[in-house]
Order: structure tokens, then C-alpha cells, then sequence
């Protein structure tokens, strides 16, 4: 069985309150149409569980198949250095097809980012390492494709469509009531 | 599940086995450094990141205790090169084809019902002996941890770069 290593800390993209009984934790790569396709789901999921679930969110792109892949993370991590990476978590999400700088930029301007910052971020890479830090956690940790999910620290073997994802949940929110 | 694969402390069979049209890579010629071998059922499994996809993106986790990954399925070398050139693989794919997986038999990994292997990890030391070896359930791509523990494990030398 595998498992979340390291566990959740403050280094983390989180959604939800820190104190929720399930912490879910999504490895994922924004040109991945997989995670695409669990995007949505996600979203259902936490607002059925609203004020009740923990959402982390890690980098794990796939470079080799994804040539995007490696760019959008940092271009998310760089809007998360101005305080806005779940907005640019979604906008990445919700444009796949959209994914060159030029895109990357705009959308950037959206969001009413330091667009020049997020230009020169780019450019550095600066953000390379954070998003190496996250796949490397992920190899570590288990992570057998994208998307990823680990509930409460243990890798979601099962399906993740709505209803998967909402019986881990449930399952390990009763392990959890069980263990209080 | 009806293998038994080869344990930990169990010299690792030599083979030979194709890895492109007209070469064959011997096990023992990687004598000196760790090996891991990943038998999987088959080549074009329909999932983005799957087992082989990943192992390519965690390669430099693996080089960095200078261990050498071989694939092995019993497709033929003309499916692997197809496979690894769709995917843009940078390891050897190892064909155990003919006769169909002797190779895996030997490891105690072969599924009769199916006429496939495994999804078997084996992880080899630079003295040849196996250090650790695990089958995932068919459907579950195991992923690299297992694999990054053991050559930890073995004190694999790490070289950074």
C-alpha cells in the first residue's frame, strides 16, 4: 500500500479548512486530459462536502508525453506567489487546448497578475525546483500515473469518477471518527 | 494469482533477450551497477501515464543510484519499438517472445491463463542477486516507490550529479 509521503504541511496549494476530518490530495498534470476530466469532479465533490473536506493539490507533469506540462505548473506556482493559485489552477483546467506562454500570459492579465513578474518567473524557471519537489514527492509517494488521489495519506486505487471518490472519502471519514 | 516469483537472497537467472531488431541484451552485462526489471502484460495499455510512460518521466530518480531499467513483456521487438517510439521511451524494452516468456517462467511470473506475465518489479543488485521483488494485481499500476525503497535499502550508491 502506498503511501503520502510527506504528508500535508503548509508548503501545500490547500482548499478547505485545516482542521476538515479528510484531506484529499490530487497529483496532477494540467495537460493531462485525465486530470481534465477529474477537474470537474473535484469540483462536485468539494461542494458536496463543502466546509468538510481539505483539497491539496500537487505538480506531477509529465513532461515526457505533455510538453506543456512542466510550464503550466510553474506558471501556477507563479500565480500562487501573488496569492492566486487555485484561479489559475482553474483557468489552466478549463483552457488545455490553450496552453503556449502567449496563453499562459493572458491569462495571467485575467487574473489581474504582475504579468511582467509572471513573464520573468518563466523565463527564470523559477519555480522549477518547486514543481521538481512535487513530482519527486509524488514518485516517492506512489504516484502511478495522472491524476493521482490519496485520501487521508493512502493512494486511491479505485475509480475517481463522483461516486468513487465520495465513497473513499466517506470510508475514510469513518476511519477517522473511528480513530478520534 | 498463481506466480510465485523468484524471492529476495535468490541469484538472478541470467538471460538474453531482444531489445531491438537484431541485438540482445544479456542481464549479466549490467554486472556493477543495480538493475530493476519491470514485467508488465502488454505494450499500448490505454492510459495516459502508464506503468512504462512513467517509469520515463522517473528515469532520473532511478539513474541516480545508477540503476538500469529493462521493460520485459511478451510482445515482439517490432511491438516494442513501436510502443517505445509512440512513447518516447528512453530504456530498453526486452522482447520475451520466443519461446513466449521463458523469461518470465524462470522468474516465477508468467500467467498461463493469460498467456502473459506479471506486473512483477525485481530489483538486482550489482552482484546480480535479487533484493527485492513484488506483483502488483494486474490492473494496478504500482507505480516507483517500491522500487526507490529497495535500491535504498540495498545502500545502491547515490550519485548526484
Amino acid at each position: 500500500m502506498s503511501h503520502l509521503k510527506p504528508s500535508v504541511s503548509q508548503a501545500d496549494h490547500r482548499a478547505g479548512p485545516e482542521d476538515a476530518s479528510v484531506t484529499l490530495v490530487e497529483y496532477g498534470d494540467y495537460e493531462c486530459p485525465h486530470c481534465g476530466r477529474a477537474y470537474p469532479i473535484v469540483k462536485r465533490v468539494q461542494q458536496a462536502l463543502d466546509g468538510q473536506l481539505r483539497f491539496v493539490f500537487r505538480n506531477f507533469p509529465l513532461g515526457e508525453i505533455h510538453p506543456h506540462a512542466v510550464r503550466t505548473a510553474e506558471a501556477a506556482e507563479a500565480a500562487a506567489a501573488q496569492g492566486k493559485f487555485w484561479e489559475m489552477h482553474d483557468v489552466l483546467y478549463e483552457n488545455q487546448r490553450a496552453l503556449e506562454d502567449t496563453h499562459l500570459l493572458e491569462y495571467a492579465e485575467q487574473l489581474a497578475l504582475d504579468v511582467s513578474r509572471v513573464r520573468r518567473e518563466l523565463q527564470d524557471s523559477t519555480y522549477a525546483d518547486r514543481v521538481r519537489a512535487d513530482f519527486r514527492s509524488g514518485v516517492r509517494s506512489g504516484v502511478n500515473g495522472t491524476p493521482t488521489f490519496f485520501v487521508n495519506g493512502e493512494r486511491l486505487d479505485g475509480p475517481w469518477d463522483f461516486e468513487g471518490l465520495m465513497n473513499a472519502i466517506e470510508r475514510a471519514r469513518a476511519g477517522a471518527t473511528r480513530h478520534a | 494469482m498463481n506466480s510465485n516469483p523468484l524471492a529476495a537472497g535468490t541469484p538472478a537467472p541470467d538471460f538474453g533477450l531482444p531489445s531491438a531488431p537484431g541485438e540482445t541484451l544479456r542481464l549479466s552485462a549490467l554486472r556493477g551497477r543495480p538493475a530493476i526489471l519491470a514485467f508488465y502484460p502488454a505494450d499500448w495499455s490505454p492510459v495516459c501515464g502508464d506503468q512504462m510512460a512513467l517509469y520515463n518521466e522517473t528515469l532520473g530518480e532511478f539513474e541516480q543510484y545508477g540503476a538500469r531499467l529493462l521493460g520485459i513483456s511478451v510482445d515482439s521487438v517490432w511491438c516494442h519499438a513501436a510502443f517505445a517510439e509512440n512513447r518516447k521511451l528512453r530504456f530498453p524494452l526486452l522482447a520475451d517472445f520466443e519461446p513466449k516468456g521463458e523469461v518470465a517462467r524462470r522468474y516465477g511470473v508468467w500467467r498461463a491463463e493469460d498467456g502473459t506475465t506479471e506486473r512483477a518489479l525485481f530489483v538486482i543488485d550489482a552482484e546480480g542477486d535479487i533484493r527485492w521483488s513484488y506483483v502488483s494485481p494486474i490492473d494496478v499500476n504500482p507505480g516507483a516507490d517500491g522500487i526507490l525503497d529497495a535500491l535504498d535499502a540495498i545502500g545502491a550508491v547515490k550519485e548526484r550529479p
